[in-house]
């Protein structure tokens, strides 16, 4: 049962995928990018981390995809690409190092531990309410306090950020 | 259960997805849902070794990575807004000087 959600959540991740760098238009690389995070929200739940599972529908679908679509909306049709390269051969090169890279991840996934991590029962036993809001919440406010504090700073930097850039340029 | 490696194998084509997004694509905005595409290969490895590990300490890693990538999503929205205003356009291949 587990499998077929995790094979159903996969496909989805997997096209998601392929539709954010292949879409034509920039909307539906964003509407792509959504079905991925859902995607990734299903298999969080899978491996038993409920709270960031929530957390990713709602800061990543709910807020930073809507936020991507507004750009877009707000960036009219001109927006697009050009048609010209000025890297010649930047498409199949790119394509190419991004297989290579495939490749290396793909050889430490199946070489590491001797090929072991396709064992089924490798998972360890996990006390119920691990990766539920609690469970997280024990662990950031108690040893992770400090980076979480300085969290909230980087939050209120990008606030600061966003006003700054955003606001009208004087007319130079 | 399913053996981690296929998590880490998805987690792994997905990263490649990014990577082969930002090197092909030139609109700046979908080169930036790529690099939102490989922080989630990356959290999709973390909460896998989780589980793997039994220890939350992964997830509280995921946490602090979806912070960063929403500032850095708000940050970067906003300058490729302020680029779009001063030149028309989101194509990273028009954007290659490094004066104003």
């Amino acid at each position: 049962m587990e499998l077929v959600v995790f094979i159903i959540a996969a496909a989805a991740a997997l096209a998601g995928g392929v539709g954010v760098i292949a879409s034509a238009q920039p909307v539906r690389s964003a509407l792509s990018l959504l079905l991925v995070l859902g995607s990734l929200a299903i298999l969080y739940l899978l491996l038993a981390a409920e709270f960031i599972a929530v957390l990713q529908v709602i800061v990543y679908a709910g807020a930073i995809v809507v936020l991507f679509l507004f750009v877009i909306m707000l960036l009219h049709e001109r927006s697009g690409e050009g048609r010209h390269e000025k890297l010649p051969r930047q498409r199949p090169v790119g394509l190419v190092l991004a297989t290579a890279f495939l490749g290396v991840l793909a050889y430490a996934v199946f070489t590491a531990r001797g090929g072991a991590l396709f064992g089924a029962s490798l998972f360890a036993d996990v006390p119920p309410g691990f990766g539920s809001a609690q469970g997280v919440g024990r662990v950031l406010f108690s040893a992770y306090l400090l980076p979480f504090e300085v969290a909230s700073v980087v939050l209120l930097v990008g606030i600061v950020a966003a006003v700054v850039l955003g606001r009208a340029r004087p007319v130079a | 259960m399913i053996p981690p490696a296929y998590f880490l194998i998805l987690s792994g084509i997905l990263l490649s997805l990014g990577v082969a997004g930002v090197l092909i694509r030139r609109n700046a905005l979908v080169v930036f849902m790529s690099i939102e595409l490989m922080l989630n290969a990356t959290n999709l490895a973390f909460v896998t070794f989780a589980r793997l590990l039994g220890s939350v300490q992964g997830q509280v890693v995921v946490f602090f990575v979806i912070v960063v990538a929403a500032v850095e999503v708000v940050v970067g929205l906003a300058i490729i807004v302020d680029i779009f205003r001063a030149r028309e356009t989101v194509s990273v291949d028009d954007v290659d000087l490094l004066r104003g």
